[in-house]
């Protein structure tokens, strides 16, 4: 942050070094695995501790049985189980129904992750990935309960209607960074509860979105031809997930193969460098930003389009503040969205199963995850720990510092 | 004021020369005036600032004493230029710790002692948090905003799990909250003061102790040798150091500091303005602490003030629908029709429109936000 506020180039409050991961490709692969391990180990040690804190004794089983039991809820058909009888149909490996809710957790942490991750290519911040979120669910089921369209144009209509919802609500803190110097995670922090409150309202007490038959305040469902058809049969898996994919393979296409996307990683890199090479980095921000909502509002039109129907006036999801961890986890590549985004929505989709299996509360999931983003972003004490990566850390860094 | 006035009304002169006196006399005269006058709208306003408000004004304190201790853990951070949106989740971790301090001590130490000894393991649990939190973006450089997520996230998860695991299924009760001081009807009546000493005095200790905490900080950051080394370690570390400030010592200082004050927001919530815990009890006060300090232009006496109007805002949210707390007449009929929602939503909206820069632009420390390397050339 700088003091000249508006008169500096824009996007320069984040360290890329510590965002991207710095070191090679392979390294940075390294340590995220090394995270992810640290996390889950430290997890099972939890669950050790909370089982003595529960009077049930050491049980130094009990983490292995609670993450089979993970497992199990979320894809695989674990033989010589007792609780996953009622889930697995065929004697299979894959559990398509568990595989199916996964896939279904995945599809807006993958596209609110992916808002997040393309922020942090620009250097920007976007803690409003819940608001971008809440609002393009909101837009989508409003577009989705008006009968406008038919068939399956209904759906793209609404999905598109989400986008540009979240869109707009990420234009806001892209155009007070790029015109004020706002500091957007703060903007977007106040968004978030802005338009939580806001569409709380909407929802609640005006009858031109509320449903009137609806016992908690919600607005109207969406119409069957606005809704996501099911991807796999018997399952709830719904399309939205091959949208995500698209839109994963889309944005990677943008910053990796376009010049748009490589103005957007320079200023992300070193935003005043990008300015003197002639970059407009005022408007890559309020672009950026406006991308960025625009993902996580696709998120939020796909869980109502193909999960909640209708937008419940309190609608308490994470999806928004979980994608922190998946962009995170994903060091900010597109790819790695898709993989850091399947990992903890198996851990949400096997939290229940795993809950059970180890009697315990399913929160253990939350700290997991959180413990896996500490590791992350305590990277470089990480390295220290890897031996034979140590060498090669000082190349890469003084170059993305230059 | 060429007119010669004797020299015993010299102060009305001084008075009406300074800009804030004059405004201050025309918003007297227009209070009074348009309350006694029952005019619509501004006397409804006035009679409700002179007549109903100041009875409640204790309950907007309350509103606001999390909001400012949550802003005063945000202004020792970033003052020293570290940035600190974690104070939600060390909140909320206090107020669990100190939840479940008070129902363990309980038996041991009796009611009120109880109580008072959970508030000190609040502030413990915070500071550890805070200590996480230096030791994240001070001594590893990790990304503040980062840091600060990884916290929330930390404490949103730990604090439901371990309720769930320890107060949920053993129905363990809060010990008794800490008792209130009760400023006698008298003192409370006194005209013009009365309500003020009630409304800061009709409180329980930590609440209390938030006015002696800002008044304390606002002389510290200005006059003591702690508050200009902070200063200037959020400012321009690099010079500091160049004179011999020691910036990782500054930084963690302040931001271990500031968890005792997170801290003490959390212990309000479960020690003093209740006694349970539920999850997400915090619900945003954290972030709505850090709207109060920008709000208040990273000042002490401006956070209070921001986070006394955020409280009066929320709390607005509840009694707008009350005929005996909110405002008569249009104006009461119009309050009443704004969804409480919106009511809600006034800080943060507040803040943007500061941020900003609409209405007097609010400018951060300079290195806020900015890890410090002592072997950089920058």
């Amino acid at each position: 942050m700088t003091a000249e506020g508006s008169a500096a180039p824009t996007g320069m409050n984040l360290d890329p070094m510590t965002l991207l991961g710095s070191g090679g490709r392979r390294q940075q692969i390294a340590t995220t695995i090394l995270a992810i391990v640290l996390g889950v180990v430290l997890g099972g040690v939890l669950i050790i501790v909370a089982a003595l804190l529960q009077g049930r004794g050491f049980l130094p089983g009990l983490p292995l049985e609670a993450y089979r039991a993970m497992l199990d809820g979320s894809f695989l058909c674990a033989k010589g189980f007792a609780k996953d009888a009622w889930t697995c149909k065929e004697g299979g490996l894959l559990d398509l129904k568990a595989l199916g809710n996964t896939l279904n957790v995945a599809t807006p942490l993958t596209l609110a992750g992916l808002s997040v991750a393309f922020g942090f290519r620009a250097g920007l911040f976007n803690i409003g990935a819940q608001g971008q979120f809440l609002v393009g669910a909101f837009v989508a089921a409003v577009v989705g309960s008006t009968p406008i369209l038919t068939g399956p144009l209904h759906v793209v209509l609404a999905l598109a209607a989400g986008m540009l919802g979240g869109a707009a609500w990420g234009f806001i803190p892209g155009l007070l960074k790029a015109w004020r110097g706002a500091h957007e995670v703060v903007v977007t922090i106040m968004l978030n509860y802005v338009a939580y409150l806001i569409l709380n309202w909407l929802a609640s007490s005006q009858s031109m979105f509320r449903d009137p038959s609806a016992s908690l305040p919600r607005t109207r469902e969406a119409l069957p031809d606005a809704q996501l058809p099911i991807m796999i049969p018997d399952t709830k898996a719904h399309l939205g997930y091959l949208v995500a994919l698209g839109t994963v393979f889309a944005i990677w296409f943008l910053l990796f193969r376009t010049t748009l996307g490589f103005e957007i990683r320079t200023v992300g890199i070193n935003a005043f460098a990008a300015k003197y090479a002639g970059i407009r980095t005022a408007f890559i921000a309020v672009l950026t930003m406006s991308i960025a909502g625009g993902l996580a509002g696709l998120g939020g039109a796909a869980e109502l389009l193909g999960v909640v129907k209708g937008y419940p006036a309190e609608f308490l999801t994470n999806y928004g503040f979980d994608a922190i961890a998946v962009a995170l986890l994903a060091r900010a590549h597109p790819i790695g969205v898709v993989g850091s985004a399947l990992l903890f929505a198996a851990l949400r989709a096997g939290a229940g199963t795993m809950a059970r299996a180890a009697d315990m509360p399913a929160d253990i999931i939350v700290i997991i995850q959180a413990l896996i983003i500490l590791f992350v972003a305590a990277e470089v004490v990480l390295r220290r720990l890897l031996p034979g990566l140590r060498r090669r850390k000082t190349a890469a860094p003084a170059a993305a510092a230059a | 004021m060429t007119v010669a006035t004797p020299e015993r009304l010299a102060w009305v002169r001084r008075i009406l020369r300074s800009r804030w006196g004059v405004i201050g006399v025309v918003a007297v005269v227009v209070l009074v005036g348009s309350s006694y006058l029952q005019i619509p709208w501004i006397g409804d306003l006035s009679t409700w600032l002179i007549q109903k408000a100041p009875p409640q004004a204790y309950i907007f304190v309350q509103y606001a004493v999390p909001i400012g201790f949550g802003a005063l853990c945000g202004l020792l951070c970033e003052r020293s230029g570290v940035v600190n949106i974690g104070i939600e989740g060390m909140m909320l971790t206090a107020a669990f710790v100190a939840f479940l301090a008070g129902a363990y001590l309980d038996p041991v130490l009796g009611s009120p002692w109880a109580a008072f000894a959970a508030v000190f393991f609040g502030i413990f649990a915070a500071m550890l948090l805070s200590a996480l939190h230096a030791w994240l973006s001070i001594t590893v450089k990790a990304d503040q905003i980062i840091s600060g997520t990884v916290i929330n996230i930390l404490a949103l998860g730990g604090t439901a799990f371990f309720n769930q695991l320890l107060v949920s299924t053993s129905g363990l009760q809060g010990t008794r909250t800490l008792p209130k001081i009760q400023v006698p009807d008298q003192i409370a009546d006194i005209p013009l003061v009365g309500w003020l000493i009630n409304a800061v005095f009709n409180q329980g200790p930590i609440a209390i102790s938030l006015f002696v905490f800002v008044g304390l900080l606002h002389v510290l950051l200005w006059r003591s040798r702690w508050g200009l080394r902070t200063r200037a370690v959020g400012e321009h570390p690099k010079a500091a150091d160049t004179v011999g400030i020691d910036v990782y010592r500054t930084r963690y200082t302040n931001v271990i500091l500031g968890g005792v004050f997170a801290g003490l927001a959390g212990a309000f919530l479960t020690l003093e303005l209740s006694n349970s815990f539920e999850d997400g009890l915090t619900g945003g006060k954290g972030f709505i602490g850090l709207a109060a300090l920008i709000f208040g232009r990273w000042t002490p006496i401006g956070a209070l003030g921001g986070a006394l109007l955020f409280g009066t805002a929320l709390t607005l949210q509840l009694i707008s629908r009350i005929p005996s707390s909110a405002p008569g007449g249009p104006l009461g009929e119009w309050v009443a029709t704004v969804p409480p929602q919106l009511f809600g939503a006034i800080p943060y909206v507040l803040t943007i429109i500061i941020l900003a820069g609409v209405v007097g632009r609010a400018i951060p420390p300079a290195a806020d936000g900015v890890p410090y390397d002592k072997e950089s050339r920058g």
